[in-house]
């Protein structure tokens, strides 16, 4: 067993460097450790487990960890149902998450999840030194890296920051700093009897909501779009079902109010009244409205915490200032700098029907990672990479098995894939879990890459794609009502869809 | 990097969006996500299923039919229109000529986004009118 107080890796020269102790960190780390490269791994936390040690505020996961499943528990399929277990490079220690839960809910709750996160840590003996804060980066003229840190100063050829979208973020309208932001909540019971305001409908802003119903005296929730509901977007866009209360509250009249309105300024308000005044501007017709207030929260997320990296030259986008990714998480414009955990969301993939990935929660993140170390172990490290021979008879059972049970292509749709290649003088290799965006465009020998895909309408049906004298081809395979495309109908279109390309092998 | 009220009024200078309202403005800020390519990398891929409405913000794209440059796009302009009103994939790759800066809004949420701005549609329809006269001199 690890001891989570001893303090590893000292200042000095490292070949690679993991900056981060959440989910990603410590899940790159473990899978780096099963590629054998040697690394360290530094957190300015005491402990392990990231933002899990802070939020959800109200103290309850959104993600399922199902104690009992139609696959064996702690089984690779088995992960389908677990979101939030890490995943070990062996077989023990799997599945972590459910034994730590009390039965209660199979949506761990906030202490659950750090106290699984512990436990990899501790069962799989994964090193980190806590307490070490990354202050600053500089090139150097080899073109390594060098970390300053609370420690001492380190270096390193390739970086991994694992860092999270973890710094509290607020857009800039006037008296905005008048706001409270969703990590500064309060305990509930101090919104007793209150007009609570709430800026931003992310799950965050309905997250708040949900908790404050039992307490507040009115809540309104706004922001100049209309929210969006998981149960309608078919996916894990919008606002999960847990949170929906709010929603029925306000349609039902029950002191919630919920507005697409811009906000244009929070102004302190009169001695004698509500200590805040918000305005705000309809989104639909301009017309002005007018919010008393005894609290403002603006729940309006985070940005990815870069420290100067941006000075290195790593490019950002977006609100929450993700770094520029490749499809395998490296920084777009600064080759060696990788990125995984929540951060990684900066690689979007393909993103097809509008559906993002889920590399910003556990459940996608953790493939991320493992798919990254191999990439990081055969391209900068040198190492062989495992590539099991698949017998020509036995590839379309062995695409059907991953599509029915595959958890990489459960949670990462459309976004990572089961690869076979095709080569005239190796046969038919597995070459593992590939990110596809990476599959389509990158070019390379004749391919198979399959894949689940979801559309918005709420099917999910697996979608293979044949790359044959450089040129990718899609082909959709019907979705299945209980999902198992074990079936001789399922096998039946395959083995027409793979006949071109298994006659050439 | 840029917060939705910078990104409204990036929108506002757009002929597309002249039409809106600071508040509606706000809302499409809301509603598109911002995307980043670099240079030589595919947005819209030819015959490939799921794209978006695309709006460039900063950067130049390539209209490519089988590997063909056909036609440029720049700041202001838009794509994937075309794929999403007919519901089949793409006709053509479109390619980051240089760092490409975008907005996207997934395809199922077109429809809904352009009858809840009418005036942008007609807008809109302007600009693809522009483009298929343009696309007719071209071949007469």
């Amino acid at each position: 067993m690890a001891e989570l107080t001893e303090r590893p890796f000292p200042p000095g020269d490292y070949p690679l460097i993991v900056v981060g102790s959440g989910p990603g960190g410590l899940q790159v780390s473990s899978a780096l450790r099963g590629h054998g490269i040697d690394h360290a791994v530094l957190s300015a936390d005491m402990q392990p487990a990231g933002m899990f040690r802070r939020w959800p505020f109200f103290q309850r996961l959104l993600s399922w960890t199902k104690p009992f499943a139609p696959v064996a528990r702690g089984t690779r399929p088995y992960e389908r149902y677990d979101w939030n277990s890490l995943i070990p490079e062996t077989d023990e220690h799997r599945a972590v998450m459910v034994g730590l839960m009390d039965g209660t809910s199979y949506f761990p709750s906030r202490p659950e999840m750090q106290a699984g996160l512990e436990a990899f840590v501790s069962r799989t003996g994964l090193r980190v030194r806590f307490g070490c804060r990354w202050t600053g980066t500089r090139r150097l003229d080899d073109g390594r890296f060098e970390l300053q840190t609370s420690d001492g100063t380190y270096t390193a050829g390739t970086l991994v920051f694992a860092v999270g979208v973890a710094e509290p973020w607020r857009p800039t309208s006037p008296g905005m700093e008048l706001a409270a932001h969703y990590a500064d909540t309060r305990p509930v019971e101090q919104y007793a009897d209150r007009r609570i305001f709430i800026i931003g409908k992310q799950n965050s802003g309905f997250e708040l909501a949900s908790g404050m119903l039992p307490w507040a005296k009115r809540i309104v929730i706004a922001s100049p779009s209309p929210a969006k509901l998981s149960v309608n977007t078919h996916s894990l866009v919008g606002i999960r079902a847990r949170y929906v209360q709010p929603y029925e509250d306000h349609v039902l009249g029950g002191g919630v109010a919920i507005l697409d309105a811009a906000i244009e300024r929070i102004e302190r308000g009169d001695a004698d009244g509500a200590p805040f005044r918000v305005v705000t501007r309809r989104s639909l017709d301009s017309v002005e409205m007018v919010f008393d207030a005894d609290d403002v929260i603006a729940a309006t997320g985070f940005v990815a915490p870069l420290l100067d990296l941006p000075d290195l030259g790593v490019a950002t986008f977006g609100q929450s200032r993700l770094p520029a990714q490749t499809p395998y998480w490296e920084s777009a414009t600064v080759p060696g700098i990788f990125f995984a955990g929540t951060i990684g969301q900066g690689s979007a993939g393909l993103k097809k029907h509008g559906i993002p990935s889920n590399s910003g929660a556990v459940q996608g993140a953790r493939y991320n990672a493992r798919v990254l170390a191999r990439h990081i172990a055969t391209t900068r490290f040198a190492r062989a990479d495992e590539r099991p021979a698949v017998a020509r008879d036995q590839v379309v059972d062995f695409v059907l098995d991953e599509l029915t049970l595959g958890p990489e292509l459960w949670h990462q749709r459309a976004y990572l894939a089961r690869v076979l290649s095709l080569d005239p003088t190796e046969g038919i290799r597995d070459d593992g879990i590939v990110p596809l965006a990476w599959f389509v465009d990158a070019g390379g020998p004749d391919a198979i890459a399959a894949t689940l895909e979801t559309d918005g309408t709420g099917a999910v049906y697996p979608v293979v794609y044949l790359r044959r004298d450089g040129t990718v081809t899609e082909h959709p395979i019907e979705a299945h009502p209980l999902l198992d495309y074990r079936t001789a109908s399922a096998r039946s279109d395959l083995a027409g869809i793979l006949a071109p390309m298994l006659g050439r092998a | 990097m840029a917060d939705s009220a910078e990104i409204a009024d990036e929108l506002a200078g757009f002929a597309l969006f002249a039409d809106l309202t600071t508040p509606q403005l706000m809302g499409v800020a809301h509603a598109f996500e911002e995307a980043w390519f670099k240079d030589g990398e595919r947005v819209l891929r030819q015959g490939m299923t799921g794209s978006g409405l695309y709006l460039i913000l900063d950067g130049q794209a390539s209209i490519r039919v089988d590997g063909e440059e056909r036609a440029k796009l720049s700041r202001g302009e838009f794509f994937g229109e075309v794929s999403i009103l007919l519901g089949e994939p793409p006709v053509a790759d479109v390619v980051a000529l240089g760092t490409l800066r975008c907005l996207v809004l997934a395809s199922s949420a077109v429809e809904g986004f352009l009858n809840d701005h009418p005036t942008l549609m007609y807008r809109m329809l302007q600009a693809s009118a522009r483009r298929l006269r343009n696309a007719n001199r071209w071949r007469s």
